[in-house]
């Protein structure tokens, strides 16, 4: 994974209504979005919103409905143009970008997958999947290959003839991602794009994509108001609650460190063992105090996994390996502490 | 004006019960004072005016329409000139590529030879003929129009009234301008007539088509950076293919409509047979080329509607 920034948003406000600016001063002297709607009839859409994404990363947005997460992927490609601040794609403000530069960016940087699919009903699944190519120009000769070829990847084989109607949701969301991959753009906006699949499909789906991920590292920005989904996929987790980041960090640290009662209450049904690695919680390795240890662990196994190997004795230990070189040491107490949510221990605590 | 109108109720007042005093009308007003013009002078007046520029429209008016006039002269020479056995299965394989359905070209088959049986071939086919001209101006026209319509609210602000006003004026009233602007013996009139009032449903239902296009197909669309010509070619056109079809049906029947009508101005076909019997109330004419109508309209409501349930099965989404 590169440190390389592919997406930098800096102070970005969107806020609908007749008089944005104006009401935008309202917001930077410290409206709410409640007070903004009931006084000057604005909706606050996204406030002062800082994020970085970095190339090769699954970035994933989770928040509520109406929190803003549509509107905030839709500046990246300037389907909706923000009230203020700054949109960086590769270092050029795309904000600054005209109409043909825009389009540029739109066929070759960016491709984007939706909540509804939205296939072009009367065009064989082929050539829906050919339809990012076929909007450069490219000749049917040319991009029926490079369709064929991502309608495979994704388990479309033979289907090609076929129209979006006659597929089920969730292979007409696998015709939605080969479309999205043939334009071969590095970047890939997802708007809740499983979000209306059956839970099976979805997790399958969920699989694919990171299957994907594992072979071309495209930077994915995904749209999701579950949280599981989101830290399933996420390298990077930005909450969004009323247009606003919440927090905007690591899964790992989210879960363990949540900054806000929003996020606590979010976080606290989660299956943390499953979720949280050994990386997480683990000390770093000091001296050579290796000997009463009960075996090794990988660095990113699950806290369940190591549970698993415990066979529920608190008492053991391990050493944390990263490519077979020690690299820290965890111990069944800390593994069990981190299990609770800090909502719930503190909730027991004021209980007793 | 409260003497004007004392006076005017004046005369009559010692005759007639206090409510019988008549609306202040026009005439009424110059019974009582003569400088007060009267309702003839104002029909007068518009028909003054009306003939006043009519010079002027005629000479914009008549090379603009004249192509018109060609097609329709020409097309009803060709239905004179082309054999019946050429005719019927041109016709029928029309049907059968609008179709696809042997069913209905059965069907058609029938009913032509039905007409061609009973004589009343020459008049079918000169009906059909001219709302075959007429309506593939209407949709020439018409869809332009309603795309227009459809991407400017401001365009579509002005037409609509327009538009509201063709379809709710009564057939006849077109007649009458027309008249007098062009001479009754040239096709353009009636051509012009069935124009004027079958070309609105396709402008209406092209625009409201376009307008009912999915959002997310025009957003998707647009995130992958279409122009707006492929946006309108490649998307919003097919997509709102069913709307336009069925806007085309109803145009299609409207035109069979006001060709009946126009009739009254020399537009030959059926509609002559409908009037000669009316005129010399020969009863059997009128009633058997009614039928012959029916028939007519039977067909081109088949016709098009089977082409529009065919757009509508390769549509259907998700
Ligand atoms: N065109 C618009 N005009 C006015 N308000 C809008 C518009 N688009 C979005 N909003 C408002 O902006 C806020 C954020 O909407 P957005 O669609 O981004 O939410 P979301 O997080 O994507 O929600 P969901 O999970 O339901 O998709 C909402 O309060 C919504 O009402
Ligand atoms: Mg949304």
């Amino acid at each position: 994974m590169s440190e390389n920034i592919k997406i930098s948003i800096r102070g970005l406000y969107k806020i609908f209504g007749v008089d944005p600016l104006c009401a935008l001063e309202h917001v930077r002297s410290g409206a709410g979005k409640t007070e903004l709607l009931d006084k000057h009839q604005h909706v606050l859409g996204l406030q002062n919103i800082n994020v970085d994404m970095r190339e090769g990363e699954i970035t994933v947005i989770m928040g509520l409905s109406g929190s803003g997460k549509s509107t905030l992927i839709r500046h990246l490609n300037r389907l909706i143009e923000p009230t203020a601040g700054s949109v960086k794609v590769d270092g050029d403000n795309v904000l600054d970008y005209d109409e043909l530069a825009l389009r540029g960016l739109r066929r070759e940087k960016m491709s984007m997958v939706f909540q509804k699919f939205a296939l072009l009903p009367h065009r064989t699944v082929t050539e829906n999947a050919a339809t990012t190519l076929a909007v450069r120009g490219l000749s049917e000769r040319e991009s029926t290959p490079e369709a064929r070829k991502w309608l495979d990847r994704v388990g479309l084989n033979g289907y090609g003839e076929h129209y979006p109607r006659q597929l089920s949701g969730g292979m007409q969301q696998r015709v939605g991602i080969a479309r999205a991959l043939t334009s071969n753009s590095p970047i890939m906006l997802m708007d809740e794009a499983f979000s209306a699949l059956d839970p099976l499909i979805r997790t399958d789906m969920q699989d694919l994509l990171l299957e994907l991920q594992r072979e071309l590292h495209k930077t994915i920005v995904f749209i999701t108001h579950d949280l599981d989904e989101a830290l399933k996929l996420a390298d990077h987790l930005v909450i969004l609650k009323d247009g606003l980041i919440v927090q905007n960090d690591e899964p790992q640290q989210i879960l363990l460190n949540p900054k806000d009662p929003y996020i606590e209450d979010f976080v606290s049904d989660i299956n943390r063992a499953r979720v949280l690695r050994v990386r997480s919680i683990m000390k770093p390795i000091n001296g050579d105090k290796t000997s009463d240890v009960h075996g090794e662990v990988n660095l990113n196994d699950t806290l369940e996994s190591v549970i698993e190997k415990s066979n529920g004795d608190v008492s053991h230990s391990y050493i944390v390996t990263r490519d077979n070189v020690p690299v820290g040491i965890v111990d069944m107490s800390t593994l069990v502490k981190a299990l609770v949510p800090r909502v719930s221990a503190e909730k027991a605590a004021r209980k007793f | 004006m409260a003497d004007l109108l004392a006076k005017a109720k004046g005369g009559e007042a010692n005759s007639a019960p206090w409510w019988e005093f008549s609306f202040p009308s026009l005439d009424a007003l110059n019974k009582a004072c003569a400088s007060f013009p009267q309702s003839r002078d104002v029909t007068k007046g518009v028909e003054e005016v009306f003939l006043a520029i009519k010079d002027a429209l005629r000479i914009v008016l008549d090379p603009l329409t004249q192509p018109l006039s060609w097609m329709l002269e020409f097309i009803l020479s060709v239905v004179q000139v082309a054999p019946w056995w050429l005719m019927l299965p041109v016709i029928l394989l029309i049907v059968y590529l609008a179709s696809k359905s042997l069913r209905l070209v059965g069907f058609v088959a029938i009913c032509l030879g039905f007409l061609a049986f009973i004589d009343h071939y020459d008049h079918a086919m000169q009906t059909l003929s001219i709302i075959f001209v007429c309506a593939f101006l209407c949709v020439f026209f018409g869809v332009p129009i309603g795309i227009a319509m459809s991407r400017s609210d401001n365009l579509q602000r002005i037409i609509i009234p327009i538009l509201d006003m063709l379809q709710t004026l009564p057939p006849f009233v077109y007649l009458i301008p027309l008249i007098f602007l062009f001479s009754v013996t040239e096709p353009k009139l009636y051509g012009i007539a069935i124009i004027l009032y079958a070309i609105v449903p396709v402008i209406r239902l092209t625009d409201l088509g376009i307008r009912l296009v999915d959002e997310d197909v025009i957003e998707a669309a647009d995130s992958f950076g279409m122009t707006e010509r492929q946006k309108l070619f490649g998307v919003q056109i097919p997509l709102a293919l069913p709307n336009i079809m069925a806007g085309v049906n109803q145009t299609i029947m409207m035109s069979l409509a006001m060709v009946v009508i126009a009739s009254l101005v020399s537009a030959p076909g059926l509609g002559v047979l409908v009037l000669r019997g009316i005129r010399n109330l020969e009863l059997g004419v009128g009633l058997v080329s009614g039928l012959g109508i029916v028939l007519l309209a039977i067909i081109l409501d088949r016709v098009t509607k089977a082409a529009l349930d065919r757009i509508n099965a390769s549509q259907k989404s998700q």
